[in-house]
């Protein structure tokens, strides 16, 4: 088994470990955590499909490199704007709970678990 | 097996070992910390795939600002924390698990089954390094192959930090991002603060000069002399300015406008949106960077510093 196949079996239980914590975690920054762990194992994905795509004179095709250096600072992004999101919720509400306040009475909740 | 390979599994094990640490510790702030040392070992899975560019990118934004980051809200959410939130029952866990699971085993089937030869833009990228002069591969697809990503992505920054701002409560609209650090003057933290950033800011430019034959760039130089402002910030040195200030937002700015206007030039007088005449395409891809550069860096010390919440007047 290549390096590049056992980092591609990292990045694939990268997306699974995320995923998981995506869902499971109840704490909004947990998720946002989770989410990046996601992300982190779809770019690793990139890599090795780029560098199994390897000519002479370059280590990994270059054209994934470009995409995944775009999608790490749009990432970052995104986590920003989450945070601050988060942090004004905390600042306005006193909690960080994301379950609006259901009455008992409410029927089906379509959020589920 | 060679000692690369074991290097390697280990290297995946350590990655894979943090990650689960950062899902399913307890602590908020634990998981944190995890997470920013899985950003580190992530990028040196980067370099063992030879993609320098990408583990420079990963290690300044993805472990070094995004940790920084991530840190901050986890001290400010610390009484959150405490709180007690529901968790999800047994039955949704183990669905979760178990969808989990199979989305991580399609794609581990998926790695396994890639097509052989690999399909690849590598050549095409390479056989037309001589229109730009740079022979970075990476550096000519962002700047110049597919210049429209790149632009469109600073637009998203400056979305994001529009974002981020318009948080901001009423009373400190316009504003001063977060709150003012204070650090003992004669601390380490103030030393470090004076002693580095004339270092960082020359590694910052040294990395975006060199960008255009090597591993560098706009994005990475840019993350490195942010962090650079941020350890000022941090240590009390200098104050985040006011967001209504007209110079703060002609830099935030200027990287996505340069762009567009070489780009609609591109469309009125070359051949085609972005397209660089190639007598001209160094210089006009390094301006570029220039900007981007100074845009980036403004951008991310800024996302970092968060929505106003001081009024502009002390």
């Amino acid at each position: 088994m290549s390096g590049v196949t056992v980092f591609g079996l990292c990045a694939a239980a990268a997306v699974g470990l995320g995923f998981y914590g995506l869902i499971t975690n109840p704490q909004p920054l947990r998720k946002i955590i989770a989410f990046n762990l996601l992300g982190s194992g779809v770019f690793l994905l990139f890599g090795v499909v780029g560098r199994r795509g390897a000519v002479a004179g370059t280590g990994n095709d270059p054209v994934p490199q470009a995409l995944v250096i775009t999608g790490v600072v749009v990432a970052f992004s995104a986590t920003a704007l989450a945070i601050a999101l988060l942090l004004r919720l905390f600042q306005t509400t006193g909690s960080t709970k994301l379950s609006n306040r259901t009455s008992p009475g409410d029927g089906s909740d379509p959020a589920g678990g | 097996m060679s000692v690369a390979t074991a290097f390697e599994i280990v290297l995946a094990a350590v990655v894979l070992g943090l990650g689960t640490w950062t899902i399913v510790v307890r602590e908020t702030f634990s998981a944190t910390v995890g997470f920013v040392a899985y950003g580190l070992l992530v990028a040196l899975i980067w370099v063992r795939l030879d993609a320098v560019d990408v583990a420079l990118t990963e290690a300044a934004i993805g472990g070094g600002l995004g940790g920084v980051l991530l840190l901050g809200a986890a001290a400010r959410l610390w009484d959150a924390d405490l709180m007690a939130m529901e968790a999800p029952g047994e039955v949704a866990r183990a669905s979760a698990a178990a969808l989990s699971v199979l989305t991580a085993a399609a794609l581990a089937g998926a790695v396994l089954l890639l097509p052989d030869p690999a399909p690849t833009l590598a050549p095409a990228a390479v056989a037309n390094a001589w229109a730009t002069s740079l022979s970075n591969p990476v550096t000519n697809v962002l700047m110049a192959f597919r210049a429209m990503d790149t632009m469109l992505e600073k637009v998203v920054l400056l979305l994001a930090i529009i974002g981020v701002w318009s948080l901001a409560p009423d009373s400190a609209w316009g504003g001063r991002p977060g709150p003012r650090h204070q650090a003992d003057p004669r601390g380490v933290l103030a030393f470090l603060a004076r002693l580095l950033p004339p270092v960082g800011i020359v590694v910052g430019i040294y990395i975006l000069w060199t960008g255009a034959d090597h591993p560098g760039g706009a994005f990475q130089g840019g993350a490195i002399v942010a962090s650079m402002w941020l350890l000022a910030i941090m240590a009390g040195l200098a104050d985040t300015p006011p967001v209504s200030r007209r110079s703060v937002r002609f830099i935030l700015a200027a990287g996505p406008g340069l762009f567009l206007v070489v780009g609609l030039a591109g469309l009125l007088f070359g051949a085609a949106f972005l397209s660089y005449p190639p007598a001209q395409a160094k210089p006009l891809i390094l301006g570029i960077e220039v900007a981007m550069t100074l845009t980036i860096a403004a951008t991310l010390g800024l996302l970092l510093a968060g929505a106003p919440e001081r009024s502009a007047e002390p």
